[in-house]
């Protein structure tokens, strides 16, 4: 088989700017805890229609980002987009051939760990969550899984990233 | 696997090494136009706000300012009469002057994400003179400090986040305390207040500036509940914070003649 040129590196830089944007953007006080996952739902996303491109170092490297974004230890979401990039990879195969609600409810597990792992790598700094408030954000990703999906393979059919 | 052996040394490291500030100020260069950007919709607002007004509002306004500001002026002339006192007065007992404190006008930019922690972004840095551990307030009162700076942009941890805690006193009768942040935004608690002290419900309490991190007299908290137990060591004491921590967008950064070091 021959190896594709890689194309459309632009698109995918964008869809991870956008989420980066949508987890800055602030929220009212009381709506703190019922922020949506984005960067790990386009990282799915990717993961798992280009596995060939996008995996564990991407992963890292948004975690990073994401770290520096949001003042966390510095590898809090670098091992927590890790681990869900590497389930991720695992699954993909499987992953494609799903529904969407199958879909969706195996992206509720997967942002559920990407929030335990965050949790635990934040309790070592000493201010964990006091309530289970911290899963919401897995529940509401997952809700908005089916408008990501189509989002995201609209764009990459549209502008043919491969 | 190899991800995860990397982020628990990089977790590791920045947890008790404390070695990456560099690379986090630098890495910070490419997060910091994400807040710039996610506060254009509030900018524009307020900007709208402000040049689409009726002429009946702004007449009101103009009104309302002038008044308060003859008021301040009023308090002010008392003010340079009571500062000349308390020189006077200082001189005698032998104590050191109270130095006057510069600032730095900042804008509030971006709340941290992470709903845990008590954390927001300014749009000043290094670059204006910003240090680790400077104080931030705003007009009612203490905000916080400094935790790290960029070129362009600083991080602040606000005195709720649940890691934070500072000396006060009672500023009626000069008690000591330390305020913590209980990771709620209108709620601080005493530390280890004994049943006996003299701590009331109304009472304010102003840094002391015991810590070398803050300057001393700021407004920081209004006693909101005295609980005393006689089954406990310690009374259990909470406080409102003084400082429109979750509205302010204009602060200030206070600059003080010595510069804590940072931890």
């Amino acid at each position: 088989m021959v190896q594709q040129p890689a194309q459309g590196t632009w698109v995918i830089v964008l869809t991870f700017a956008a989420a980066f944007l949508l987890a800055a953007y602030p929220l009212p006080t009381g709506l703190r805890w019922a922020r949506p996952e984005w960067v790990t739902l386009v990282l799915i996303y990717w993961t798992i229609a280009l596995p060939q491109r996008v995996g564990i170092v991407v992963a890292f490297g948004v975690g990073l980002l994401l770290d520096v974004l949001e003042g966390s230890v510095l590898g809090q979401n670098a091992l927590s987009l890790s681990v869900v990039t590497y389930l991720a990879l695992v699954l993909y195969q499987r992953l494609r051939v799903f529904n969407v609600l199958q879909q969706a409810s195996v992206i509720f597990v997967m942002v559920g760990i990407n929030q335990l792992v965050s949790q635990w790598v934040q309790n070592l700094t000493g201010v964990g969550a006091v309530s289970l408030l911290f899963l919401l954000p897995a529940f509401l990703s997952a809700l908005l899984w089916p408008a990501v999906l189509t989002v995201l393979r609209g764009l990459r059919r549209r502008y043919q990233v491969a | 696997m190899l991800a995860g052996v990397l982020a628990a040394l990089l977790i590791t490291a920045d947890l008790r090494l404390n070695q990456l500030a560099a690379t986090r100020a630098l890495i910070s260069a490419v997060t910091f136009p994400f807040y710039w950007v996610s506060d254009l919709p509030a900018r524009f607002s307020n900007w709208g706000e402000e040049n689409v007004q009726s002429r009946a509002r702004l007449v009101d306004d103009n009104e309302r300012l002038r008044a308060e500001a003859l008021l301040l002026e009023a308090q002010v002339q008392q003010m340079a009469a009571l500062r000349a006192e308390n020189v006077r007065l200082r001189a005698l007992l032998n104590s050191s002057a109270l130095l006057q404190d510069d600032v730095l006008v900042a804008e509030l930019v971006g709340v941290s994400p992470d709903p845990a922690r008590h954390l927001v972004v300014l749009d000043k840095g290094s670059s204006e003179g910003v240090f680790n551990g400077q104080p931030l307030i705003d007009a009612n009162g203490l905000m916080g400090q400094v935790i790290e700076v960029a070129a362009n942009s600083a991080r602040v941890l606000l005195i709720t986040d649940a890691t934070h805690a500072l000396p006060v006193q009672v500023n009626r009768n000069g008690v000591r305390a330390i305020a913590e942040g209980i990771g709620r935004l209108d709620r601080l608690e005493l530390r280890h207040v004994a049943s006996t002290e003299d701590i009331a419900v109304g009472d304010l309490l102003v840094s002391s500036g015991l810590g070398g991190r803050f300057p001393e007299g700021y407004p920081v908290a209004t006693v909101t509940e005295v609980e005393i137990d006689p089954g406990q060591a310690f009374a259990r004491v909470t406080a409102k914070p003084s400082a429109a921590l979750n509205r302010s967008r204009h602060v200030l950064l206070v600059f003080t003649g010595g510069a804590g070091s940072a931890d």
